[in-house]
């Protein structure tokens, strides 16, 4: 109702003044012959021009709806398939998302293009709000970024607390060695106690479910396994391999990052395309329902002018008549 | 806080009268409640994230030592695939510390594994994978699970390939310079070695 009232707006404007529309003079032939009639009713060129446009919108958001439809469906058996992979490590470890530890790393995953509805919003709220809930006197919270959407909504007030930003991630298809090659640099650039990965769970085409994965560094897993809780049973476990309980455990929490940050990574992706169609299928929808009005104002405008001359007309001939 | 929240749930499940095990079916909790409070009490109008815990997929649950499944089950993940749940008799696994073997009772053990055969023992028939290196958690309810970054079944791997690569990474690993060219060229060395043994 709004767009009419704004649309109606619009165009009374040109009804007012009672100048001819000097900048269509120059371009079409029609408008010429309208304008120098002088301004009586609505130039149905503009309408046209507007319905033009709407329609170029439509076809281009179908087509982009089309794409994500099809990336959406290469990418979602890969995400599906490495959904076991993090399994094992939650029956074995659990997760803690309460912990409470000093140096909390927040990890979050974002898409470099836009169009793609709130999903980007909703991860940044998120991971403020985990950054608000370990923000206690000797505790410290430092993002790091995936995707550039998620990197210009913090910048802009946590600067100071970011510690790294990867972007175009999406350029090679995604595979596990580049996201373990990333979970590498991640590992040995930042300081942590525990990791909290923040992404968008695919859960289906319209779904999409906020989540939160936490990955703890050996130090803090051994502290929890000998102060009893929920890790108190990894004692239990016999350790073979390795040299010590300290190095495998290592290499166990660097195995389930890696792991858990590749199963994110390929989640996001679908959410990321999944929200792009829907967003891209209310749009073309939108655009269809905008041409639909626009449709029968120009029918509306075209009529009203023919009237007009045909009065004229008739008028004209009676008055010479008599 | 965190000791509050084990008490809490110990006593639970004390009074389910099973043993505390955060991985058996019978009770596990499907969101974390201390975080599902805390996230209430400071973002009350955001909804909580969910976690992993409302993801995992229900396992047998644990058994106390007298009665001991009959079949192991195993799960063998890679990022790419996943075969779960498959009871099977026994499985050969590729430790650092050697071949081990994996049967319906074993003791809980995590264990690292390097480049090698894979075998799943299914009464006759036996299954062949090569594995490039990962972990497996076994768990003391006959459970396996075997995390591996590469899984290929042993067929699809190509004998003339492997020579040739072989060939290839000795000679670089012989006429390595610096430490991390020999390092990377030793790797290779390692599991080409452990193919060509497998076939």
């Amino acid at each position: 109702m709004a767009a009419l009232r704004r649309e109606g707006r619009r165009f009374a404007a040109p009804l007012i003044s009672n100048n001819p529309i000097k900048p269509f003079r120059s371009s079409f032939a029609p408008a010429e012959e309208q304008a120098l009639l002088g301004v009586r009713s609505i130039s149905t060129q503009i309408v046209r021009n507007r319905m033009k446009s709407v329609r170029n919108i439509q076809k281009i958001t179908k087509a982009m709806k089309m794409v994500a439809a099809s990336k959406l469906r290469a990418i979602q058996t890969k995400a599906e398939n490495s959904r076991g992979l993090w399994q094992p490590f939650t029956a074995l470890l659990g997760d803690t998302p309460s912990v409470d530890v000093k140096k909390n790393v927040i990890v979050t995953i974002s898409s470099d293009k836009g169009l793609c509805g709130g999903i980007n919003s909703t991860s940044v709220k998120i991971s403020r709000g985990i950054r608000k809930l370990n923000s206690g006197p000797d505790q410290e919270s430092k993002y790091v970024i995936l995707g550039e959407k998620a990197k210009v909504q913090l910048v802009r007030d946590s600067k100071n607390d970011i510690e790294l930003i990867i972007t175009e991630l999406q350029k090679n298809p995604l595979n596990y060695t580049q996201v373990s090659v990333l979970a590498d640099d991640i590992l040995k650039n930042v300081e942590y106690d525990a990791l909290r990965i923040v992404f968008n769970k695919f859960q289906s085409v319209v779904s999409f479910l906020p989540t939160t994965a936490t990955v703890l560094s050996p130090e803090v897993v051994e502290k929890e396994a000998e102060s009893g809780g929920k890790l108190g049973e990894l004692d239990s476990y016999e350790i073979e391999g390795g040299e010590t309980k300290s190095e495998v455990l290592q290499n166990l929490t660097e195995f389930q990052f890696s792991c858990v940050m590749f199963n994110a990574v390929l989640e996001n992706a679908c959410s990321e395309q999944g929200a792009r169609m829907s967003a891209m299928d209310s749009s073309s929808r939108n655009a269809g329902e905008m041409l639909d009005r626009l449709t029968l104002t120009y029918n509306r405008t075209r009529q009203a002018s023919i009237t007009t001359e045909l009065i004229e007309i008739i008028s004209g001939a009676s008055a010479l008549e008599g | 806080m965190i000791r509050h929240a084990s008490t809490g749930l110990l006593s639970r499940s004390i009074a389910t009268g099973v043993q505390h095990r955060h991985f058996s079916s019978t009770e596990v909790p499907a969101a974390d409640e201390l975080f599902m409070m805390a996230w209430k009490r400071i973002m009350p109008n955001l909804d909580p994230p969910k976690t992993p815990l409302s993801f995992v997929r229900p396992r047998p649950s644990s058994i106390s030592a007298a009665d001991i499944a009959s079949k192991l089950t195993v799960n063998l993940v890679s990022p790419y695939s996943e075969f779960s749940n498959r009871e099977v008799d026994m499985v050969v696994v590729p430790a650092t510390t050697g071949q081990m073997g994996i049967l319906p009772g074993h003791m809980a053990s995590i264990s690292e594994l390097k480049p090698g055969v894979l075998s799943i023992h299914d009464g006759d028939d036996v299954k062949k994978y090569f594995i490039s290196s990962g972990f497996a958690f076994i768990h003391s309810n006959s459970v396996a699970d075997i995390m591996a970054t590469e899984a290929v079944p042993i067929e699809q791997v190509d004998p003339a390939s492997v020579q040739k690569w072989l060939v290839e990474f000795t000679q670089k690993l012989s006429s390595a310079s610096t430490d991390l060219e020999k390092a990377e060229a030793q790797i290779g060395v390692d599991v080409l070695v452990a193919l060509n043994s497998a076939l």
